[in-house]
């Protein structure tokens, strides 16, 4: 098994050397792309910084003493966080956040997978009208209908409760999602089902066995774009709770700026905490995303 | 025997389900929890916002409601300064942000597309404030701008500028200020996006115009612009349209102060909604600005011959 391995792996081993003079030739050939590297440089180190130094600011302020003016974070303190975290509650709004952003991933995800497998699979009557309204409600911003929002949450006797973010978030959501997930469906070659189904499959486990598997790294920028939204978003928050114990962050950092005097160690540590899972979602999809990127790259 | 009969009688009903029943109903089954959802929450909301366009409806004065006709549309183009002022600020502030976030984001794309040592990385961080909310843009940008420990300080320590400048609060500064908060987070959409696109951008087409000596900027003028054209037409809509009706940053960093010099039209009428309780003036405003984004995006869409580039 041993010596199997090693005799597989071994041709390969010396690829990369291989391959190295196959791409010099080439890289020199496109000598038309060789730009100044001070001209790719220069200005990437300038915009950089001015894309960091917000970032390095923020972080200073959560982690230095207040009062200091030092540039450097040192000594550093954690006093800050914990004054935010127990003392303004942002231990209650990042649960209230969490629980909003994961309800609302599970819910786009779900309902804009049925909705966009109907879209790519049939045909049929209000199909057309269908896609059309999925266009449409592109351009009618949540933020206009915040009144009728409001009403209709009221006679649901939903007010205050998060439910009602969830449900807002969800179907602001909704449309593009499902326009992307179609397009995901799409992309997956209908004989692989119908393949399963002479096999024995019903239309559901043929779905689940198929095509599920296939999706997922489209589902994953999906939730991932629906969680981040429904964690960012702060309007409907801010406007159908009005009980701090269910507020969220944004609405939590909004009262932490508008307060007379600010507390800038405290806001800045509010913003890291909100900072994190987005990070960390960030970081998580940047591989999905830069192999959409190298698809797209082969494509072309 | 009865087993046998039944696998033997299967196949029938199954196909019969399978050849009718099933497939008309089961596209409308599988849209419609995203179909109510949206009928109810979006569809519905915006029909009773037209509806209410056309009453008197404030809530903490019962005694004027009713029907009130074209009167809110009326007071609006006619004696509502403040409409207009909002309305211009509001084209002002989309038209400079979509610009130099267009500009800059483009610019970007073009050197991450190169290749060059750091390369990820460089587009990992140059991409990062992308995924960053309204609000925290806002906070971020409230501790630069800060007069006791913001950027300007620093500045004054080395001779720039005066100690206790604050940015936000002077009506001559605050426009620019938000403008650069703003550009912060937005132009990583416009390099992502364009980025994308200057990938399948054909590498032939550059050798070939190597081999007729066209310069690299009339490479770039004439294959990269035009290659790129649908998707800057595109998502400088997609991108108006949101920085038209987003309110997160604005409302939070400036609240549209200093004396109202940085409020949107949506931030007016948020404030006439909200704080006014005049429900149904906001909702003719509201209908006013529908009209408005749908108007400028088709004239837009055909000015730009979207779609019509023969590429």
């Amino acid at each position: 098994m041993i010596t199997e391995d090693a005799m597989i792996s071994a041709p390969e081993a010396p690829a990369p050397v291989a391959d190295e003079p196959r791409q010099r030739p080439r890289s020199s050939r496109r000598a038309w792309d060789e730009v100044p590297r001070r001209q790719i440089y220069l200005p990437l180190s300038i915009y950089l910084l001015f894309t960091l130094i917000p970032f390095y600011w923020i972080l200073l302020f959560a982690l230095r003493p207040a009062g200091s003016t030092s540039l450097v974070p040192w000594p550093m303190t954690f006093e800050h966080f914990d004054k935010v975290w127990t003392e303004r509650s942002f231990g209650t709004y990042f649960q209230n956040s969490v629980l909003i952003a994961v309800a609302t991933l599970v819910m786009t995800t779900v309902v804009a997978l049925a909705g966009g497998y109907a879209l790519a699979r049939f045909d049929f009557r209000i199909k057309r009208g269908f896609m059309l309204a999925l266009l449409c409600s592109q351009f009618v911003p949540g933020a206009l209908l915040l009144v009728p929002l409001f009403q209709i949450f009221a006679k649901l006797q939903m007010i205050n409760s998060l439910g009602s973010v969830i449900i807002a978030e969800t179907v602001f959501q909704l449309p593009l999602s499902m326009i992307l997930i179609s397009g995901f469906i799409r992309n997956v070659p209908y004989t692989l089902e119908e393949a399963a189904w002479v096999d024995g499959c019903n239309r559901f486990s043929s779905f689940r066995i198929v095509v599920l598997p296939l999706l997922r790294p489209g589902l994953i920028a999906v939730g991932s774009f629906a969680f981040v939204h429904a964690w960012n978003h702060f309007l409907f928050a801010l406007m159908f709770l009005s009980d701090q114990s269910k507020q969220t962050i944004p609405v939590g950092l909004n009262t932490l700026m508008s307060s007379d005097s600010v507390d800038l160690g405290a806001l800045a540590a509010g913003g890291i905490i909100a900072a994190v899972p987005v990070v960390i979602v960030f970081a998580f999809i940047q591989k999905w995303l830069i192999t959409g990127f190298s698809a797209g790259a082969v494509k072309g | 025997m009865a087993q046998a009969a039944a696998v033997a009688k299967q196949p029938a009903p199954p196909r019969r389900r399978r050849g009718s029943a099933t497939p008309r109903k089961l596209p409308y089954l599988l849209i419609a929890p995203a179909g109510l959802l949206m009928l109810g929450f979006i569809a519905y909301p915006v029909i009773s916002v037209f509806y209410y366009s056309l009453q008197n409806y404030n809530p903490t004065k019962p005694w004027r409601n009713g029907y009130a006709g074209f009167d809110n549309f009326v007071h609006a183009f006619t004696d509502d300064p403040q409409f207009w002022d909002t309305l211009t600020f509001s084209a002002k502030w989309v038209f400079v942000e979509v610009g130099l976030q267009l500009l800059f984001g483009l610019a970007l794309a073009l050197i991450v597309n190169q290749t060059f040592v750091g390369r990820a990385v460089g587009r990992a961080l140059v991409f990062s404030p992308w995924a960053v909310s309204g609000v925290l843009t806002s906070a971020i940008w409230v501790l630069l701008y800060n007069s006791q420990t913001g950027v300007t300080r620093y500045l004054a320590d080395v001779g720039i500028g005066q100690y206790g400048t604050s940015w936000l609060s002077d009506t001559s500064t605050v426009f620019p200020a938000a403008v650069v908060a703003d550009l912060w987070r937005g132009v990583p959409f416009f390099a992502i996006l364009i980025l994308a696109d200057l990938q399948s951008v054909s590498k032939d087409l550059y050798e070939a115009a190597e081999v007729d000596g066209a310069s690299r900027f009339r490479q770039f003028l004439h294959i990269t612009l035009p290659h790129l054209k649908d998707a800057i037409v595109l998502s400088t809509l997609l991108r108006a349209v949101w920085e038209f009706n987003n309110v997160d940053l604005l409302y939070t960093l400036t609240g549209g102060g200093p004396a109202g010099e940085t409020t949107t039209l949506p931030l007016y009428i948020a404030n006439t909604s909200v704080d006014a309780h005049n429900f149904g003036y906001a909702s003719a405003l509201t209908t006013v600005a529908f009209v408005i984004l749908l108007f400028c995006s088709i004239v837009y869409l055909r000015l730009s011959k979207f779609g019509g580039g023969d590429k």
